[in-house]
């Protein structure tokens, strides 16, 4: 029975947080100058690792698939299997995972240790709403920067992708981008921008959501950093299930 | 008995908390509290870990809600202020935390800023420079402007705490136990930095601290928590002034009796 109580207030801890945070996000001021510092923080310097993982996915994926295929002499299918696979499921998804590792794990902690050396409560005091500050200008960041990252890992990912159907089956770079575009349709691009979108805002509303309300001492900063990862990598998946679901019934 | 320290006007109260209560659980920790801080004065707040001195200043700042009682700073009622006067308030009041609470990812300078770029927006480059660095000479650290927050010892990063309280030019200050952690000769020299902050600033401030030596080289009038209220108060030799076994282990460990 306890733990039942201890989980619905939880649960009403989640949902004010949230509805603090789109109350905050339309009340001006605007904290515009933090927001792009937390892009350049978010975006940026996630680039290198993201950009490594997203041309690796590619490779390994082609060079994965390829025997399937190979068995029913169907390779020249490669780029319209790659290109489905990369824009529709392992883009969006494969950037939230690294950011989630990377970006959330950073925000839970930074959040999480500045709640415990009482930055928070001096930011609170000298005149600054520290929720629009910290947590708005971050969760926006992630909810921006995610999916142009993820078009960029897409990108990335097919030209990974290509360098192996290249060397495999000679195709040549014009071939292969046409036979990308021609098994893409609209709805691929937007299913993943809609997924980066919501996958974006969760990694940046549950690392903040961990660090500012993480507990006093070193521990909570550790926790709070691990939950950030843990339930964001969990909702993650939880919300790729719904969102194929819903572009499904879109398609049929 | 009011030890004479500067200009004090015991007509205007400042700050004035009437029947305040604040419980965690079922741990009381404040039991109806009433305390008044007059224009100019150093009140210094003495009491044993735990017995929630820091409560009380965060509840004057709005950090915390009183569950019972009320708090008038500078004339506004604290409860009732909306976030947006509550925000104006607070530039009023400076506060001083235990840990310093700088910002770990900002060198000094940026700390410093960081209050006024916010609250005061119509200030010059320069302005603000001047600011910052009048400031930091007031606590004789200019020659950290540049640093980092880590790269400075407790004692600086009490005064660089203080000073960044100091560049709103607040009516109140207060400070949450300015001493702990320190040398005695770093203590003596944030003891004559609250004084000198008085003199300059024209501050009235609650001084939060179990470090008598402190209690006695800042207070103009001195309060002890005890279990919850305000049992004892005045000069520092009519407080200790008693047989009291609550009280006396403080002065005896202190002064080595």
């Amino acid at each position: 029975m306890k733990k039942v109580s201890r989980i619905l207030i939880e649960l009403a801890q989640i949902h004010r947080f949230v509805m603090q945070f789109f109350r905050e996000l339309v009340l001006p001021p605007y904290e515009v100058k933090e927001i792009i510092r937390q892009c350049y923080e978010v975006g940026w310097k996630s680039l290198p690792l993201i950009s490594l993982t997203g041309f690796i996915t590619g490779l390994v994926f082609t060079n994965q698939s390829r025997p399937s295929l190979a068995e029913f002499g169907a390779t020249s299918w490669l780029p319209a299997l790659i290109s489905i696979a990369i824009i529709r499921a392992l883009a969006p998804l494969v950037t939230a995972l690294i950011a989630s590792g990377k970006v959330g794990s950073q925000i839970g902690a930074e959040l999480g240790s500045m709640k415990v050396t009482e930055q928070i409560d001096a930011m609170e005091v000298s005149g600054t709403n520290p929720f629009k500050f910290l947590v708005v200008s971050r969760v926006v960041a992630t909810t921006i920067t995610i999916p142009i990252l993820s078009c960029y890992t897409a990108c990335v990912g097919l030209l990974g992708a290509f360098l192996s159907v290249n060397q495999f089956e000679a195709t040549s770079f014009t071939v292969y981008v046409n036979q990308v575009f021609e098994a893409v349709s609209y709805l691929d691009v937007f299913s993943l921008v809609l997924k980066a979108v919501v996958f974006g805002f969760t990694i940046g509303i549950v690392g903040c959501y961990q660090g500012y309300n993480s507990s006093k001492g070193t521990e909570g900063v550790g926790k709070a950093a691990n939950w950030a990862v843990v339930m964001s990598m969990f909702l993650i998946f939880v919300e790729e299930i719904l969102i194929v679901q819903i572009i499904q019934a879109m398609r049929a | 008995m009011i030890k004479a320290h500067g200009h004090i006007d015991y007509e205007t109260s400042v700050i004035d908390v009437r029947n305040v209560s604040k419980s965690f659980g079922k741990l009381d920790v404040l039991r109806g509290v009433d305390l008044q801080l007059f224009k100019g004065e150093n009140l210094v707040v003495l009491g044993r870990s735990g017995t929630g001195k820091s409560v009380l200043i965060k509840l004057i700042s709005g950090l915390l809600r009183p569950d019972t009682g009320t708090i008038e700073v500078l004339g506004e009622q604290v409860n009732e202020l909306d976030e947006k006067a509550l925000q104006l308030l607070r530039l009023k009041i400076g506060f001083s935390f235990q840990n310093s609470a700088l910002y770990d990812s900002m060198t000094v300078r940026e700390n410093l800023e960081f209050p006024l770029v916010r609250n005061k927006r119509h200030l010059t480059r320069g302005e603000i420079n001047h600011e910052v660095e009048d400031v930091l000479d007031s606590v004789g650290l200019l020659p950290a402007i540049n640093q980092m927050p880590s790269e400075l010892s407790g004692g600086q990063r009490k005064r660089i705490g203080i000073a960044r309280t100091l560049i709103l030019r607040p009516e109140i200050m207060l400070y949450d136990e300015p001493t702990a952690g320190l040398d005695p000769i770093t203590c003596i020299e944030i003891n004559g930095l609250i004084n000198e902050v008085q003199e300059k600033y024209k501050t009235s401030s609650i001084i939060i601290t179990h470090d008598l030596a402190c209690a006695k080289s800042v207070g103009d009038r001195i309060v002890m928590l005890l279990d919850g209220r305000f049992e004892r108060e005045g000069s520092f030799d009519a407080i200790f002034d008693t047989d009291d076994e609550r009280v006396k282990p403080f002065y005896d460990y202190n002064f080595i009796k």
